[in-house]
């Protein structure tokens, strides 16, 4: 792949709940190796970009490229398995299902060859889901279940995760690690990170471009730096929110 | 004593069929949430497979056992992959084109398939009942009486319970294998859970779903060569009392759970058994028809179901 090419590419895309407008002509890039942040108030739009981007729902307009493929009218499942992996809003882990078996879930359908060492990689990653390894999803604490659902994603070896608030309901030493172990991640194995987040200071501190939604429309993007420094983010997203 | 032993051989016989049959609707409601009506009626045509497989072999009680042993493999493997066609076609037509429609379409038109399963097997067949003479005559004495009158009660097992509960137990342990350790398996109990996380994670929701049309449809397959070689005679009518009875068994075991089918499936047969013994076989299909009023109204969830509210 061309390095001038970015990864996951949306151009002018807009989806419909409906009738209903839910994002409004979103133009947005990640390269290869980056962190990219969105970040927006309360029903902006970022859970559905995200859902857009692994084609559920489907954009009505406007077009998704990953890799180069045009991806906007494929089903969900094969979009997945070109190596996209996403941990969606509210977790969603099965909770009838042991935290091994959400494991297994997330390794993909097909290639199982190196199951065993991804799964150590998870559990040094989370020590807490080998220790809980038998027990039923639905059992963990919220915090766990967010540990686990992103050990979930990682399983199938993603070119790109998409991480939709990875830190909603956790302490903040969690939230400090979860962040710690996406930057080691993205600096040890160079893994495309796409996330939304609430905690916009951390957000912002830990990716290399962020983006701003409003009403499902791209108000603003730069920098992490450049974002933090301006004066309408630290307004809408930062007061008070700084922990 | 010896006649409370011999109902029991016989409703743990009959138990197993309907056992089978009721792992297809609780698969089913387990992963679409919805009661298949025809799955009833898929059985019935598993049976006449079952039986024009049988006279297409040529297989009598005068073949040896090894041969009818072999071949009734063959019948059943036939039969199974037969009926899973039905099963798949039934999904595919009549239920997923309504996916994300109302929560009642799929039931209306899950009873119109029963209708045209029942008029297509009517037609193609007759609607008089079909006779198989019986395959296998002998069996094993368990228990030799003689009550105070002189008359001798046996209690006997023959040879087509053992081949019916074998078989059962057998297919039971494999099913649930699959369910439990397979990636198949797997799937399937993510689409239950939540199909859209299924599907991020790369599963094909779709084919998941035949896929469990298609096992259900076995063992339905399997349920009707069972049925044939137990009471030796069926019509295209069978699908319908056999199989509110198996969904009773379900609803009873708690309607999703696997292993809740299989012990309703038994409660089912060994209560109608006992109920035809003890008090009268005109009532026998009421006795069923009393239990799934019974415990919709007291037990909706079932003896294994889980409660519908639940923690996430
Ligand atoms: N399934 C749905 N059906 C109808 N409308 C929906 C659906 N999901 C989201 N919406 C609407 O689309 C808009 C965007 O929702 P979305 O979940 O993408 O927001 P968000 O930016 O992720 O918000 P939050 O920060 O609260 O998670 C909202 O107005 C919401 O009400
Ligand atoms: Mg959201």
């Amino acid at each position: 792949m061309n390095a001038a090419s970015p990864l996951l590419s949306v151009r002018g895309v807009e989806t419909y709940y409906g009738n209903i407008i839910a994002l409004r002509g979103v133009d947005l890039d990640v390269h290869v190796g980056e962190i990219v942040t969105l970040i927006g108030a309360n029903g902006a739009g970022k859970s559905t970009l995200m859902m857009t981007i692994c084609g559920s729902p489907q954009a009505r307009t406007g077009s998704v490229t990953f890799d180069g493929t045009d991806i906007t009218r494929m089903p969900t499942h094969e979009i997945m398995r070109m190596a996209i992996a996403q941990s969606p809003e509210g977790r969603r882990i099965f909770p009838r299902m042991t935290v091994l078996e959400n494991l297994q879930m997330g390794a993909g359908v097909t290639d199982l060859s190196h199951f065993d060492e991804d799964l150590q990689k998870v559990y040094e990653l989370f020590p807490v889901l080998k220790a809980r390894r038998n027990q039923r999803g639905g059992t963990l604490s919220g915090g766990e279940q967010q540990m686990l659902a992103i050990g979930r994603a990682l399983m199938s070896r993603p070119r790109l995760l998409l991480l939709d608030e990875p830190s909603l309901g956790l302490a903040p030493l969690v939230v400090k690690q979860i962040f710690a172990a996406i930057a080691e991640l993205n600096r040890t194995e160079g893994l495309t990170v796409f996330l939304v987040e609430q905690n916009a200071f951390h957000a912002l501190k830990l990716a290399h471009r962020g983006y701003v939604m409003v009403n499902g429309s791209i108000t603003m993007n730069g920098t992490g730096a450049e974002l933090l420094a301006r004066e309408e983010v630290r307004a809408a997203y930062l007061e008070g929110g700084r922990h | 004593m010896e006649y409370f032993v011999q109902q029991l051989i016989n409703g743990l016989t009959l138990g197993s069929i309907y056992g089978l049959i009721a792992i297809g609707y609780t698969m089913v409601y387990g992963i679409i949430g919805m009661i298949n009506f025809a799955h009833g009626d898929i059985f019935m045509v598993g049976s006449f497979i079952a039986l024009i497989a049988i006279i297409a072999f040529g297989l009598t009680a005068g073949s040896s056992l090894a041969v009818l042993i072999l071949a009734l493999i063959l019948v059943l493997l036939i039969a199974m992959a037969l009926t899973s066609v039905y099963g798949w076609t039934v999904e595919r037509l009549a239920y997923r084109p309504l996916r994300g429609s109302f929560r009642l379409a799929p039931l209306i038109t899950a009873i119109g398939m029963s209708i045209v399963l029942q008029n297509f097997v009517q037609i193609a067949q007759g609607a008089r009942v079909k006779p198989l003479q019986p395959l296998f005559s002998g069996g094993f004495t368990l228990m030799e009486l003689e009550g105070p009158t002189g008359a001798v009660f046996r209690v006997n097992l023959s040879f087509a319970q053992i081949l019916i509960i074998v078989t059962t137990v057998v297919l039971m342990t494999v099913f649930t294998l699959i369910i439990a350790k397979t990636s198949l398996g797997r799937s399937q109990r993510a689409c239950e859970q939540d199909r859209k996380m299924a599907a991020l994670l790369g599963v094909n929701v779709d084919r998941t779903i035949s896929l469990t049309f298609v096992m259900g449809a076995a063992l339905a397959a399997v349920a009707g060569l069972m049925y044939l070689l137990y009471y030796g005679v069926i019509d295209f009518y069978i699908g319908f009392i056999a199989g509110v009875k198996a969904f009773t068994a379900a609803v009873l075991g708690g309607i999703g759970s696997l292993p809740g089918a299989m012990l309703g499936g038994l409660l089912i047969g060994l209560i109608e058994t006992f109920w035809s013994a003890y008090f009268s076989i005109e009532y026998k299909d009421v006795a069923a028809f009393s239990i799934l009023a019974i415990v919709l109204i007291f037990l909706p969830s079932g003896i294994l179901g889980r409660p519908e509210v639940e923690k996430v």
